[in-house]
């Protein structure tokens, strides 16, 4: 039942770095069942009955239900959904905080279900960082030993732990605040010294559970750009839990969408606001202004006969709204050019259909419109809740 | 205790029949006992299974043969051989060493190592370094005060017992709290064997403990680390468990191992909570030091004892100063060191700043100056002037007992006369006077009506246990004097907690009485009342009541408190006067937490109670004592301990039962 090759078909709108790089992180399957005698449920009949139904039957929950997906090295995974649809036990059960009832989670070419106590320990001290939600500052540490404590914890000299400590404040830019204790910190400082400390340790994946949710929004947006900036810096493979649709969007290269354990949709940000795999992932994404998420092939179409080619030229991977002024004062078709192959036009009328919001009847139709193009080089939505493609 | 809140969901669905159940419940308890009444009167003093003071049962015949042959085995049985005599051994040796360097003549000197200034020099260093100026300056007062009131050996042995047995229950209580705190088996496993040891009467194991580890320091040692360990163990589990998940996984999810979990993060989060749970044990140690001056431990219990048994109020109240004393300087240094934990970790000030190390430095010289003054000087090792400020005491305290006995006669005796003919003898004689078969009968059938089958069952076996011990009429005795004192204890606390529980103001003048009434030990209580009363029944009663007020007092406030304001405002904005408010909205809904009142209360009162027997309150707690001091009646004291302790489970079941329907039973409207 797994998603396999997802990602290699995502493609123009699709700019994933490291696209056909082997995945460093690759989940296969991967279960969590909370309750009593949990292990009896996958691989049963009770395995196909919904949430609740289960909840009713055995008193247990599915808190993950076989979720598969692959992350590319360097890349920023966002995973999201409403409250309660598994987003932190998906990404617990990675670094085995939350024990997985089924499935398989390899790092590089590691099997970390299989790997021992031990050896876990080493993946999670040199490998992995998390930052929470609620922080999980030590209220009796200063920040500097809080940064440092990851280290503190494998074994690093004093000296050493601290000037790497040091380094990473600056990063962050909490230079000055080393000896102050986490309590006399303002929210967002205090999620910098989670971050601190997770890169402390110069992990290659980071796991973040909600970092920014407990913020106020003008911090939020600061704490995202310091994220973006850091990926920049650092392109530490990412990934981002958030329910919050506009951060995603924000920082996501791809986007997994969970509800109620599974797997509902995976695909780019424009992928997902162009088209929905289904009312649950529409109704979320119904809010955000297409324009500014979608980019030009969404809504180009081939030119007619007659029409005059001569206007300006765009590239594919321009967002819709950047293009609008173009498209609206060139008063002909705006031609999308890719390495001088003309990929389609643009007119004003498609510009306004898109920010205007589409005509009521037939808003089913207006994006997925070029979503059901089968069109090789259009946007192709992988809309996938479970295809049935046999587990490897 | 934590048992009592359970759910009302589950009775709201059934309101209606539940409701009609209860009415009809009601109605049988009064059919019950308007039978008992009626047969009573036919049948008195038939089958009341009364024992004289001196009169032996088999029973009492063989446990003290029983006992005799575990005297016996002293030197040959190889449970004491390897094991128990060396546990004696080395908690006697200990408490030798502490008395040694404190308050015993030692090493060929005729003085102490460490004379009162060394002493009360150390004790304020530690006030002052891990508490504040304010403590530091209290505690040498309150030191120098033990010597002016002409009591400093007695004080100081009484504190190298507690010390001794305080410091061996954290050695063994702060892990097994640990323990518990990690592991979920472990806790079950412990929780009910901690209640049963704190539900106990105190008073109850002493004589078994004497059997053991005879007569002295170390059965002392034992039984107050039985009482004193209890509190630091759930105190440490609860703060080991209540560490935020979020920071444990934090350190998880960075590789901490387990140990390291618990070193660098648990331990440290839990500190402020261990540090109460010590105080708690420190506070309870002392109360229980003072206790076991019935097996012989010495120090300021003893001169309470004594005093107390030639009715000698002055020295009595002398000594009953010196311990109260003593509680508020150890309740006051430990909280202080709490808060201070707490503070420097909000403030967030490194404890190794500079000016504190000098400030370290500086108050260590200072001591160490003291002590060895104390240690070569005479006038430092002993108290000068010898107790001047004690017989000015013991006098005052002497004539005012007198005075008031004289003077206050008339309302004391009214008093005293409205409660013993209005309330305990028809108690009594109704308990006490129907034949035991009767008794048996009615409380077994208000044990199913109040507090359901499995009660009933449990108040059925403790009933035939106590014929079978062969002191039921003396457990008819206590239990009437239990339940005056309990009932008197819950009218003060309906009204007491109410207005406490109604009004913020009286609420803060209040509550520092009732904390510092909880700190006092409870030996202390006798001494005032029984100036008042002189000894009777009444006495041991008023001492109870003065004894469980507090914590009843107390959870009734907490229950008022805690009824939804929601409810008070819309019967406010109704139009409901304040005692309407209060009788039809604020005690009905508080009616579990009154109910738990009732039955901590109730413990509380029995222990008192058994105490009580050193005044003139007799029966059970006389027994108990008279096991103490004589040798043929062993046997029959063990036996009047196990009652009590039967008695004391009885009790709490039926009225935690009572009280867990009572939670689950809709308020009436
Ligand atoms: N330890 C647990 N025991 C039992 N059930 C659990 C446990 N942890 C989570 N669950 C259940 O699993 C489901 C998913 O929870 P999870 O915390 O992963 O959701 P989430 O998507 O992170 O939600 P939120 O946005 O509120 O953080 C929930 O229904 C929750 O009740
Ligand atoms: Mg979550």
């Amino acid at each position: 039942m797994a998603a396999p090759s997802l990602t290699a078909k995502s493609s123009p709108p699709a700019t994933a770095p490291g696209a056909d790089d082997p995945p460093i992180l690759d989940v296969r399957g991967l279960w969590k069942v909370f309750g009593p005698r949990a292990d009896r449920v996958v691989g049963t009949p009770l395995a196909e009955l919904s949430r609740t139904e289960l909840k009713q039957r055995t008193g247990c929950v599915a808190a993950v239900r076989d979720v598969s997906f692959s992350v590319r090295r360097g890349e920023v995974f966002v995973v999201m959904g409403l409250s309660g649809s598994g987003k932190s036990t998906l990404v617990r059960c990675l670094t085995r905080l939350v024990e997985p009832t089924a499935g398989q989670v390899r790092l590089d070419d590691e099997d970390v279900l299989g790997c021992g106590e031990r050896r876990l320990r080493e993946l999670r001290r040199h490998r992995f960082g998390m930052v929470f939600q609620h922080f999980g500052l030590l209220p009796h540490r200063r920040v500097l030993d809080n940064v440092a404590y990851g280290l503190e914890i494998r074994g690093t000299k004093k000296d050493d732990r601290y000037e790497r400590a040091r380094e990473v404040l600056e990063l962050v830019g909490l230079a000055g605040f080393e000896g102050s204790f986490p309590d006399q910190l303002s929210g967002g400082m205090q999620q910098r010294v989670g971050l601190a400390r997770a890169l402390a340790v110069d992990p290659e994946v980071l796991f973040f559970d909600e970092p920014f949710s407990a913020l106020d929004p003008l911090i939020r947006r600061e704490m995202q750009n310091e994220v973006i900036r850091l990926h920049r810096e650092v392109g530490k493979t990412m990934i981002f839990i958030t329910h919050d649709l506009s951060e995603a969007l924000k920082l996501g290269d791809r986007i997994l969408i969970m509800r109620d354990g599974a797997l509902v949709q995976m695909g780019t940000p424009d992928q997902v606001v162009g088209a929905p795999a289904d009312d649950y992932v529409r109704d979320f994404v119904s809010d955000v202004p297409k324009s500014d998420v979608l980019t030009l092939p969404w809504i180009m179409r081939d030119p007619r006969p007659g029409e005059p080619l001569d206007g300006p030229e765009l590239a594919p991977d321009t967002v819709i709204r950047d293009a609008a002024r173009t498209v609206l004062s060139a008063g002909r078709p705006v031609k999308v050019v890719s390495g001088g192959a003309l990929l389609g036009v643009v007119t004003t009328a498609e510009i306004l259909e898109v920010i205007a919001g589409p005509d009521p009847d037939t808003t089913q139709d207006t994006t997925p419109d070029a979503a059901s193009d089968p069109d090789p080089d259009g946007p192709d939505p992988v809309a996938t809740d479970r295809d049935e493609d046999g587990r490897s | 205790m934590a048992a009592v809140p359970t759910t009302a969901t589950a009775a709201t669905g059934a309101a209606a029949p539940g409701r009609a159940g209860w009415l009809r419940g009601r109605y049988l308890t009064v059919i019950v006992l308007a039978a008992w009444v009626a047969l009573w009167a036919l049948l008195r003093g038939r089958d009341t299974l009364a024992l004289g003071g001196a009169e032996l049962t088999p029973l009492h015949t063989r446990l003290s043969e029983g006992m005799d042959a575990i005297d016996a085995g002293r030197n040959s049985n190889p449970l004491f051989l390897y094991f128990i005599n060396y546990i004696r051994l080395f908690i006697d040796e200990s408490v030798t060493f502490v008395q040694a360097l404190i308050s015993r003549p030692s090493f060929g000197r005729p003085v102490p190592v460490i004379g009162w200034l060394g002493v009360t020099g150390i004790a304020t260093a530690v006030a002052l370094l891990y508490g504040n100026r304010r403590t530091a300056l209290l505690t040498a007062a309150g030191f120098a005060s033990f010597g002016l009131l002409g009591l400093w050996e007695e004080s100081m042995d009484t504190l190298a017992l507690t010390l001794t047995a305080v410091v061996l229950a954290l050695a063994v209580g702060i892990p097994l709290g640990v323990w518990a705190g990690l592991s979920d088996r472990v806790n079950r496993f412990l929780t009910p064997v901690l209640d049963f040891m704190q539900t106990m009467p105190t008073f109850v194991y002493l004589a078994p403990l004497t059997l053991f580890f005879l007569i002295g320091p170390a059965s002392g040692t034992v039984a107050t680390m039985i009482y004193a360990t209890p509190p630091v163990i759930r105190i440490t589990a609860h703060g080991i468990r209540e560490i935020p998940v979020s920071t444990l996984e934090a350190s998880t999810s960075l590789g901490s191992t387990r140990a390291q979990a618990l070193r660098k993060v648990r331990l440290p989060l839990a500190k402020r909570t261990i540090i109460v749970g010590a105080n708690q044990t420190i506070m309870a140690a002392l109360s229980m030091v003072t206790i076991a001056a019935l097996i012989d431990a010495p120090g300021l219990g003893k001169t309470v004892l004594k005093a107390l048994q030639t009715l000698d109020v002055g020295t009595a109240f002398n000594a009953g100063l010196a311990i109260v004393i003593m509680a508020i300087v150890l309740d006051r240094v430990t909280s202080a060191a709490g808060r201070r934990v707490e503070a420097e970790r909000r403030s967030g000030r490194a404890r190794g700043t500079r000016a504190r190390r000098i400030e370290a430095g500086l108050v260590l010289a200072a001591t160490a100056v003291l002590v060895y003054l104390s240690h070569v000087y005479v006038w430092a090792a002993e108290f000068p002037g010898g107790a001047g400020l004690g017989s000015y005491v013991k006098q005052g305290a002497g004539a005012a007992s007198q005075w008031a006995q004289d003077t206050l006669v008339t309302y004391t005796d009214a008093l005293k006369n409205l409660i013993t003919y209005g309330l305990l003898n028809p108690f009594q004689s109704l308990l006490a006077g129907s034949p035991w078969w009767l008794v048996a009968l009615v409380v077994v059938a208000l044990a199913l009506l109040l507090a359901g089958a499995r009660a009933a069952i449990v108040a059925g076996v403790s009933l035939v246990l106590l014929v079978l011990l062969g002191l039921w009429h003396d457990s008819m005795v206590t239990l009437a004097t239990t339940l005056v004192a309990t009932l008197i204890v819950m009218v003060l606390g309906v009204v007491a907690g109410v207005w406490m529980g109604r009004s913020a103001r009286v609420d803060q003048v209040l509550r520092p009485v009732l904390d510092a009434g909880q700190t006092m030990p409870a030996f202390v209580y006798l001494v005032p009342i029984l100036g008042l009363f002189g000894a009777t029944r009444f006495t041991a009663i008023i001492a109870a009541v003065a004894f469980a007020a507090p914590v009843s007092i107390k959870l009734v406030a907490e229950a008022v408190r805690g009824v939804s304001p929601t409810a008070v405002e819309a019967a406010t904005a109704g139009g409901s006067s304040t005692w309407q408010l209060i009788a039809k909205v604020q005690l009905p809904m508080a009616r579990a937490g009154i109910t738990l009142a009732a039955s901590q209360g109730l413990i509380y009162v029995l222990s008192m109670v058994v105490i009580g027997g050193l005044v003139g309150a007799g029966a059970l707690g006389y027994d108990v004592v008279a096991g103490f001091s004589q040798y043929q009646l062993r046997g029959k004291g063990l036996a009047a301990g196990l009652a009590i302790v039967v008695l004391g489970i009885m009790l709490d079941r039926i009225m935690r039962a009572a009280a867990q329907r009572a939670a689950a039973r809709p308020a009436p409207h």
